[in-house]
């Protein structure tokens, strides 16, 4: 293990004209480490993690890489080509909604395999090979891998999604409330899965919710976001045990009890 | 000027004006320059309907000149509608000499083949594209694809190929076959039948593309590399045929299947007319129905009807193949 961080990030701010998106946002990203993004809707959460997936650019403030080579790299200053290789190799973005991850008109199996050859991979039956192997680690049955995604339930769609953005073995995992729009059952499944693969590979990740309980469930530590600003930061038990920001207060006793 | 003048309208030389042509012929010095890059270029309307050529019909008249000898061809054929059309239309506007010979043309316009005899270094070969962008299907996004290109990433064109073979086995692309040119821009070679791509590696001959409604021109340079893209366990391959030509015997050719009556019977012939009726050695035999004279001009040849023999297809759902 390395006791320096994957991603530093700091002061960073995004504003549309005179209104804020984020602003000055500062943290550091262990590698292995998954990190929670809460905040009601608005309060800049998707903002923030399109900046840091470089996917907009922010107003000011920085945000360093450590590549993995050791080279610490910062994000906003690199090329466009730079962006996306890294995004296609050493990053995965889960969206909320699968079908903006996904290809919906090719096959769950070169779903899988579209980062495989985009890295220049051109063995078929390695790809092939590499999509079953992935399919199953997500709990989707091979004799699916040749059909559309269109033809799969949500619950699975986002689960192929999942798979497409792990296949090449990230190191960093964007997500936007991967859980949104899924009903609990099929949603503690994805969670099971997603703790599973998230200890598994060592990855890190950033994920985006307004569920507590998801956040609670996948994250060791967690920020509360209000107004585009962290209001409170910390162990995801400390914060959401003993909230101290009169807003985190409001929200952990907004959590709807069954 | 009056309306009684007895000059009936006249035409530039070719067609086009000189300023058109000089804007083409920028476009086509870009795509040489960078060979397989689609360089975007101000497409004008042309006395005929998109689809029919109207790209390649730009690039030909921007190119020719009084000694150019064109033949044009439309998926090997020199007598059918459209490249009967397009011969006739320059024979007017450019009163160039036409031929149907293709060691002789020092221009050849096609739509969807290239010839079987041997190209020579100073021949042009224009083709007419109906969409130019290989990644089209796969990304509708046109700011997109262009990324891609600039980026070279061309991971997608693989997904296509891996769906064919995961649907079928095998890469069952047979026409519209992605190549790679100079090792660096993915391009599609027209609907040309993957038979042909061969053909494009370091031919000596110029190759122009243009594609009308979509307002591209692209070009690969002559003795360029132009490599078929594959995977290792599934290389390229060209479609083969079990029989020979029907009419001249010829193997190693790109063959049409021709139906002959309403009761099953049909036959394989070249789909290159020159070369097969070289091949019999007897060039004034016509071929079938009403193919009188080579370079048969619109207005003089009287309209043969040859029902189902040379049906002219739309350029989708073609490359056929005989497995």
């Amino acid at each position: 293990m390395t006791d320096e961080p994957l991603l530093r990030v700091s002061a960073l701010s995004k504003f549309y004209g005179s209104r804020v998106g984020c602003e000055n946002i500062s943290f550091d990203l262990w590698p292995g480490e998954m990190l929670a993004v809460v905040g009601e809707s608005g309060s800049g959460k998707t903002t923030l993690l399109n900046c840091l997936s470089t996917r907009l650019l922010p107003s000011s403030g920085t945000a360093s890489y450590r590549m993995r080579d050791g080279q610490w790299r910062e994000l906003y200053r690199m090329s466009e080509a730079e962006r996306r290789f890294l995004m296609r190799t050493d990053w995965g973005f889960v969206h909320q909604n699968p079908a903006d991850g996904l290809r919906m008109t090719v096959s769950a199996g070169a779903n899988v395999g579209e980062r495989l050859m985009a890295v220049g991979d051109r063995h078929y039956g390695r790809i092939r090979a590499t999509a079953v192997d992935w399919l199953s680690r997500v709990e989707i049955d091979e004799d699916r891998i040749d059909d559309e995604p269109r033809a799969f339930s949500g619950g699975m769609r986002q689960r192929l999604q999942i798979a497409r953005n792990l296949v090449t073995g990230p190191r960093l995992v964007f997500m936007d409330e991967p859980t949104g729009g899924l009903d609990v059952s099929v949603q503690a499944r994805l969670l099971d899965l997603l703790r599973g693969l998230v200890t598994d590979l060592g990855l890190a990740a950033i994920v985006v919710t307004h569920d507590l309980a998801v956040a609670r469930l996948l994250s060791q530590r967690m920020m509360v976001m209000k107004d585009g600003r962290v209001v409170e930061s910390g162990l995801t038990d400390r914060v959401l045990d003993d909230p101290r920001a009169p807003y985190t207060q409001l929200l952990v006793s907004s959590i709807l009890q069954v | 000027m009056s309306a009684q003048s007895t000059d009936i309208a006249t035409y530039n030389f070719a067609y086009l004006d000189e300023q058109t042509k000089r804007m083409i012929r920028r476009a086509i010095l870009k795509g040489i320059a960078i060979p397989g890059y689609q360089v975007p270029f101000a497409s004008r309307e042309m006395p005929m309907p998109y689809g029919w050529g109207t790209g390649g019909v730009q690039v030909t008249a921007s190119i020719i000149g009084p000694d150019d000898v064109l033949k044009v061809i439309d998926q090997g054929a020199d007598d059918t509608t459209n490249a009967v059309s397009i011969r006739a239309f320059f024979k007017k506007v450019a009163k160039v000499e036409v031929t149907t010979d293709t060691a002789r043309a020092t221009i050849i316009q096609t739509r969807h083949r290239i010839p079987e005899h041997s190209l020579t270094a100073g021949q042009v070969l224009v083709f007419q594209v109906p969409i130019p962008e290989p990644l089209r299907f796969l990304e509708p996004r046109e700011t997109e694809t262009r990324k891609m290109h600039a980026l070279e990433e061309y991971g997608l064109m693989h997904v296509k190929l891996y769906e064919d073979i995961a649907k079928h086995g095998r890469i069952a692309t047979t026409y519209a076959y992605p190549v790679k040119v100079e090792g660096r821009y993915v391009m599609d070679p027209s609907p040309t039948p993957k038979f042909d791509n061969p053909k494009m590696h370091r031919s000596p001959a110029l190759q122009l593309f243009g594609a009308g409604r979509e307002k591209r021109i692209y070009a690969v340079p002559p003795f360029t590399d132009v490599v078929s893209l594959d995977f290792e366990d599934h290389p390229f391959e060209v479609q083969t045929f079990d029989q020979p030509c029907a009419l001249c015997g010829a193997e190693n050719v790109y063959l049409d299947e021709v139906i002959l009556d309403d009761h099953g019977g049909h036959m394989f012939v070249c789909s290159d007319t020159d070369h097969c009726e070289k091949r019999r050695g007897d060039p004034t035999t016509p071929l079938w129905g009403g193919r009188a004279e080579g370079a048969g001009d619109l207005a003089t040849t009287p309209a043969t009807p040859t029902p189902a023999l040379r049906a002219d297809p739309p350029h989708k759902g073609e490359g056929k193949e005989a497995e």
